[in-house]
């Protein structure tokens, strides 16, 4: 996107009002511009020169960088940009931009010839009369053909722009393709005469120019300019003559633009006009010159008609989602430099696109402009239809996986045991407030509902006595606890549970599972007491070995245990191998 | 030997207050007993507190002089007591690097006579050297100027020298216990585990660095996009097409040929293959039409469509150009709604640094529909991204040559208290639908952004090579957490 750089100052002038940054950014988000940087004049050119900043002083100017869309040519500079942003403010009138009225004869004329097709083969032209620059102005001028030359010009290949002091030319011109040693003149900043084949040459070492040298240095014949006393004005894409240079002082400005592509070559001309007009004697007001072609045709330029187009309402309001009036559609527009108005039986819009506006393509984009001054951010939102996974089965998912990636096998046990396998097997105590007790079981396999995992993962080790060792093995699954909280008086509860057993206990490989739980789900490990992540301290549960055995504090609250499961428990439930388990709750990991 | 030595003095004394001297009081290696001492501080019988001391050692040139004599003494005595010997004779007599030394220290001490007859200047000397040398072997204090003068002839050198002193810790017992670090299956079997006393396990420090595998961070993000576009009734594209004409990737999307994105400074284009083989004739000549000349209310770009520029390859710039072609397949059926997404790799020339890539990943979803609104497009958005953990959203006109509306997509960035540009969407401008077939009540809307952003805002990565390519930090990828986007 291009950026463009305003003094702040000039441009709170120009918009009659200051900005704090903060006001300023908001109302260029509003219309789709944005202030990318804010610098001065002397941290620009240290910059460029890689010198250490200076500190700015005071008195510096502050330089607004502004990024403008990539086909909005007419914010390329203060002016029109500023025009922009008054209008949009509801500040100032979207202005009427008009060709002068005066007869083909008095019209300046161009001559093109037949050769120039082998090159370049468009040029338009226009005259900006009794224009008065000041330092300001004048900058800016010289600025926006830069800037259209690096953006819609295509760094001059598709169209070159010159303006000249007309006062010291003699029309008719003439817009000739000519072999290059047959050119000679002045070129700009230089005071000695240049063939134009040596001038190449020259330029070869010119950083600036070097780079356009290409567009027409392996063509037999270069395009040129000539005024009736064959003063040359341009050498396009390459360089203008020095003696038509325009000064501070120049009055009447005569603008050509030759081209490959005539449409663009003629957005270029109607931006330089339009944007230029403002200063002239007759503001807004353009002297148009006649193009005629070696074939007899001619044109005269530029073409400042406004583009009509007639939107329905329906589309617009239809695609924008916001039922909107023909007169708030028609006010919405007008902010945004499109005069509207109702067409016929007002079930459509009848727009009127300025010569500023060339983006302006097919009823989209002005249902866009539509939308950009009501504002983004108003429009109501409206909801696809959607679904939403439980969030807990999700994050139980994405730690299954991990616990697998770390070298575990995934077994699925039954919810349902007896009660001696939930209690007196693990050394735990019934005392009626924690599990579900069922009252007509078919088998005693069947009395109770676990209220932890470890009875089936013991089963599967007791019943796995052949498998090769360390059996590495986990679960994630529910258990049920008595809950008063409940309608029903019982709730559901997602725990994790791993075991290992082999020739050692091998618990500091579960203590390593711990801390990897932890890692994946984002938690650090703490001190003992601190709140922010998670730490583990000596516990005493009957189903671990004294001394060996840890309960997992997370976020300060108890999660979990992991230790050595005594052997008494492995003997009840005919394990002769050493073991160590793990047992926590993750839904935990989802309150923050 | 040592373990008992210890246990048994803490009986009676109080403390050991230093290992060093209670190792040479009890005639024990210093060493056996700093061995014995950790051990038994692990198992907290006694606690040890660390004593550093700086002593001197000789070097071994320190050694040699300390049995032989200092090379000016060795000098010195080989100088006959009267008359004198030549200076080759007496070299001949002495070591080259003691005559070497010798006679420099000697001359220096004014013992000898220099010059090519060698003599005595007096009659009897002193080995002070050697004599220092053998109080350091023996652990002796020496003057500092001594110290000095040895250190500079590099015949000594500084050596820390560390030890404990030792007092009775809480487990203490004058003899150790059998100790188990495990329980082990032999402890099972024979059924001993009862009598078994375990170390302590220290809990402040974390467990051994678990053995396990590890997914790449960007996919872990890809997988939860994935996820949360099928939960919004998003169908994947297929994007396993790196190479594209310039047609799909740029033409059919009303990109106009003369566009800076179009560049050779933006896009990689192909040497081989180097063109596209074929398109769709009749489709490329509605898109010729409406880029020339415009048609469907549209007054078109104005400027001659060149075949060649559409049949030029290049590697996608956007999975854009994979939509395109879907859409275009859709439009060919009987109309019916669609949501499409895809998550996948592209291409851009561009110079490689902390926050570029020349190619990373691309994350797209549409919504093709009657009737679709701005409403809409906002609406999928706040759903799409509240999912993704940014619910206030705000969006700002753009350009974009495909889509008309666009809308850049800002998020309020808690932890950077601003606005950040998250992303891009817009509807598809009818120049791009119409030629297509559809009816023109449908519309497109659609998003996109890079996977990588998000990526590195959730992970906290600021360079993005240190996450994606084979500069990557390998710790990095282990270390991170699973991706909980969409999950709340």
């Amino acid at each position: 996107m291009p950026t463009v750089s305003i003094g702040r100052d000039r441009l709170f002038a120009a918009l009659r009002r200051s900005y704090t940054q903060e006001e300023f950014e908001d109302l260029c988000f509003s219309f789709g511009i944005e202030l990318d940087d804010v610098t001065t004049e002397k941290a620009i050119i240290s910059k460029e020169k890689h010198l250490e900043e200076e500190k700015p002083s005071a008195d510096d100017e502050i330089i607004y960088k502004i990024e403008v869309p990539a086909n909005r040519y007419d914010l390329l500079c203060l002016e029109g940009l500023a025009q922009a942003l008054r209008i949009f403010n509801g500040q100032a009138k979207i202005p009427r931009y008009t060709v002068a009225k005066i007869s083909k004869e008095l019209m300046h004329k161009m001559h093109v010839k037949k050769e120039t097709s082998l090159i370049r083969p468009f040029v338009v032209c226009a005259v900006l009369r009794g224009i008065t620059f000041d330092e300001t102005s004048y900058n800016s001028f010289i600025d926006l053909q830069d800037k259209l030359h690096q953006n819609i010009c295509r760094k001059r290949t598709l169209v070159a722009i010159g303006t000249h002091d007309l006062d010291t030319l003699q029309g008719p011109f003439t817009y000739e393709a000519l072999p290059p040693p047959k050119i000679n003149f002045v070129p700009l900043k230089q005071v000695k005469n240049f063939r134009a084949d040596e001038l190449m040459e020259f330029y070869k070492s010119d950083s600036k120019l070097k780079k356009f040298l290409e567009i027409i240095e392996h063509s037999s014949v270069f395009p040129v300019i000539y005024d009736s006393n064959r003063t040359v004005l341009s050498l396009p894409p390459i360089i203008n003559g020095a003696h038509s240079a325009i000064t501070l002082k120049t009055k009447n400005v005569f603008i050509e633009c030759t081209a490959t592509d005539i449409t663009k070559a003629k957005i270029v001309l109607n931006t330089m006009v339009t944007t230029f007009a403002t200063y002239c004697e007759r503001k807004f007001e353009v002297e148009p010159v006649e193009v005629i072609s070696f074939d007899g045709s001619s044109s005269v330029y530029p073409d400042l008609s406004e583009y009509n187009m007639e939107v329905p309402l329906s589309y617009i309001t239809g695609s924008i989602g916001v039922p909107l009036e023909v007169d708030e559609v028609t006010n919405l527009l007008k902010r945004m430099q499109l005069n509207a108005e109702k067409a016929g039986s007002g079930h459509n819009i009848s727009v009127s696109v300025p010569p500023t506006r060339s983006d302006i393509l097919h009823p989209c984009d002005v249902m866009e402009d539509v939308a950009i001054a009501y504002g983004y951010n108003n429009i109501p939102k409206r909801k696809l239809s959607s679904l939403k996974p439980l969030p807990l089965n999700q994050l139980s998912d994405l730690i299954r996986s991990e616990i697998a990636m770390s070298g575990f096998t995934e077994v699925l046990t039954w919810i349902l045991c007896s009660k001696k396998e939930n209690f007196e097997m693990l050394n735990r105590k019934d005392d009626k407030s924690t599990a579900v007790i069922i009252g007509n079981p078919r088998s005693s396999d069947f009395e109770v509902v676990r209220t932890s995992l470890m009875p089936g993962m013991l089963k599967t080790v007791g019943h796995n006595k052949d498998h090769p060792k360390p059996i590495k093995i986990y679960e994630v699954g529910d258990v049920v606890l008595l809950d008063e909280k409940k309608d029903v008086g019982a709730s559901n509860h997602r725990l994790l549970s791993a075991l290992y057993c082999g020739a050692n206990s091998g618990f500091e490989l579960i203590h390593s599972l711990v801390d990897r739980i932890m890692e994946v789900m984002g938690t650090p490990f703490v001190p003992v007491g601190d709140k922010s992540g998670y730490y583990i301290e000596l516990s005493d549960e009957p189903e671990f070995l004294l001394g060996r055995q840890a309960k997992i504090v997370y976020k300060g609250r108890r999660i979990g245990n992991f230790g050595i499961v005594h052997p008494e428990v492995l003997n009840n439930f005919d394990i002769p191998d050493p073991c160590s388990f793990l047992e926590l709750d993750i839904e935990y990991f989802l309150q923050s | 030997m040592a373990e008992d030595a210890i246990l048994g003095y803490l009986a009676v004394a109080e403390e050991i207050p230093d290992s060093g001297q209670f190792a040479s009081q009890h005639g024990l290696h210093h060493n056996d007993v700093v061995n014995v001492i950790k051990s038994l501080h692990g198992f907290r019988y006694i606690d040890a507190q660390d004593i550093k001391r700086e002593s001197w050692v000789l070097t071994d040139e320190g050694k040699k002089y300390a049995a032989d004599g200092s090379p000016e003494v060795q000098l010195f005595l080989a100088v006959p007591q009267e008359g004198s010997i030549s200076k080759d004779e007496l070299q001949k007599k002495l070591e080259p690097s003691v005559f070497k030394i010798g006679c420099s220290q000697a001359g220096k001490n004014k013992w000898v006579d220099m010059g090519k007859q060698v003599s005595r200047k007096v009659q009897h000397v002193e080995d002070k050297v050697k004599d220092l040398l053998i109080r350091v072997q023996n652990v002796e204090e020496i003057g500092k100027d001594d110290v000095n003068s040895l250190k500079a002839r590099k015949l000594i050198v500084a050596q820390t020298w560390k030890g404990y002193s030792v007092r009775k810790g809480p487990n203490y017992a004058p003899k150790r216990k059998k100790v188990a670090t495990d329980l082990t299956r032999e402890n099972l079997q024979r059924a001993d585990w009862k009598e078994l006393e375990f170390k302590e396990y220290n809990f402040n420090a974390k467990g051994p660095p678990a053995e396990s595998g590890h997914l790449h961070p960007l996919l872990k993000v890809k997988q939860q996009l994935k996820n949360i576009f099928l939960q919004m009734g998003f169908e994947e594209m297929p994007t396993n097409n790196f190479v594209e004409s310039s047609f799909w990737n740029f033409d059919a999307l009303f990109q106009p040929q003369q566009h800076p994105a179009r560049d050779s400074h933006d896009t990689f284009f192909l040497e081989a293959p180097s063109t596209t083989r074929e398109l769709p004739e009749d489709y490329v000549e509605l898109v010729k039409c409406v880029h020339e000349s415009g048609g469907y209310g549209s007054r078109g770009y104005m400027y001659d469509w060149k075949r060649e520029e559409a049949n030029k390859n290049l590697l996608r710039t956007h999975t854009t150009a994979v939509s395109t072609r879907m859409l275009y397949a859709l439009a060919k059926q009987p109309f019916a709604p669609k949501r499409y997404f895809s998550i996948d790799r592209v291409f851009r020339n561009e110079s490689v640094d902390r926050t570029h890539l020349a190619e990373f990943h691309q994350i797209e979803g549409l919504v093709c529909d009657r009737g679709l609104t701005l409403g809409d497009l906002i609406g999928v958005l706040n759903d799409f991204f509240s999912r993704l953990g940014m619910s206030k959203l705000r969006f700002k006109p753009a350009y974009n040559p495909y889509t008309e509306p666009s809308m850049e997509i800002f998020s309020y960035h808690e932890g950077l208290k601003k606005w950040v540009e998250i992303g891009n969407s817009g509807m598809f401008r009818p120049e791009m639908l119409l030629p297509m077939g559809f009816p023109e009540d449908v519309r497109v809307i659609a998003w996109g952004l890079s996977l990588e952003r998000p990526t590195m805002i959730l992970y906290g990565i600021d360079n993005i090579r240190d996450l994606f390519g084979h500069k990557v930090d390998l710790s990095l990828i282990k270390r991170n957490p699973i991706c909980r986007l969409g999950i709340n």
